[in-house]
């Protein structure tokens, strides 16, 4: 599993990587995860159903990422704006 | 006599203070302004065009990999997505009684798919405070892939914490009448089936 998190003038970085099943790895990953979660950032899981339609999933804790997740990705969480004018 | 003219001096200072507090006021709220434009301009200086476009193909690789191959194809074409609406009728599928024109950073369009009707501009941003290049802003196509994302996952959520308007607070209509009008053409050109009926053209 990959923990991303979108960045300005980055793209995504990689955060966290491991294995869900391995604890030491396991335990990385959840304090990563939480770490994004207290800096206010809003955590997805993308996915695709059996039609092959894609999706995503907000979660509020690690015990809420599917096992078999493939990526978590983080982004600073929605605020209301009017960032500027139409050009 | 001493007291007189100093109480004269005093009244004088009083007066001469009071014509002079407004200028005192602007002045300090000028002073103010050029150090924000400073700082401003310190953070564009920071500014590197190749960065921001190596971060926009990142962007672009990463919405790539989460939405479907015919909304990327959509949005590399278009530069804009369409996700139909999860609330209504035939929710999150073609067929919709509403749906979204996700714009990077720009509102979120809400329009009827069957008439072309525009509905509200949902005004919405991802600021990253950390600022980490002196800007808050994501690459465009990660601002696509995080209203994406959210509207996926949690339509009532973001909508919620947006700013609602009029459509034409920020996107000019006949810009918007015009994309739904090339989405239907590419729909059909692209054989995925014109789903929007745009009479507003």
């Amino acid at each position: 599993m990959k923990l991303l998190r979108l960045k300005p003038g980055h793209g995504e970085i990689l955060l966290a990587e491991g294995d869900v099943e391995l604890p030491e790895q396991e335990r990385e990953l959840i304090e990563a995860f939480r770490r994004e979660l207290d800096a206010g950032m809003w955590a997805a899981v993308p996915s695709e159903s059996r039609d092959g339609r894609r999706r995503a999933e907000l979660v509020k804790s690690f015990a809420d990422v599917p096992r078999d997740a493939e990526r978590v990705i983080f982004f600073p969480r929605a605020a209301g704006g009017a960032p500027r004018s139409a050009r | 006599m001493p007291l007189a003219l100093g109480t004269a001096a005093l009244v004088l200072v009083v007066l001469l203070w009071e014509l002079a507090r407004p200028r005192v006021i602007r002045a300090l709220a000028r002073l103010r302004e050029s150090r924000r434009e400073r700082r401003r301009v310190t953070a564009e200086i920071g500014f590197d065009p190749g960065r921001e476009r190596r971060a926009e193909q990142r962007a672009r690789e990463l919405l790539r990999s989460c939405v479907e191959e015919r909304d990327w194809a959509m949005y590399r074409d278009l530069g804009f997505l369409r996700v139909w609406g999860g609330l209504g009728e035939r929710s999150q599928a073609p067929g919709a009684s509403y749906a979204y024109l996700i714009y990077p950073h720009r509102p979120i369009v809400a329009y009827v798919p069957q008439t072309g009707a525009l509905l509200s501009e949902y005004c919405v941003a991802f600021p990253d405070h950390s600022r980490p290049y002196g800007s808050a802003r994501l690459p465009d196509s990660d601002d696509v892939l995080a209203k994406w994302m959210a509207l996926q996952a949690d339509e009532r959520r973001l909508i919620s914490e947006a700013n609602m308007h009029l459509p034409g607070r920020q996107i000019d209509p006949e810009r918007i009448r015009r994309d739904l009008v090339r989405l239907s053409a590419w729909e059909r050109e692209t054989g995925e089936g014109a789903t929007d009926i745009v009479r507003a053209a």
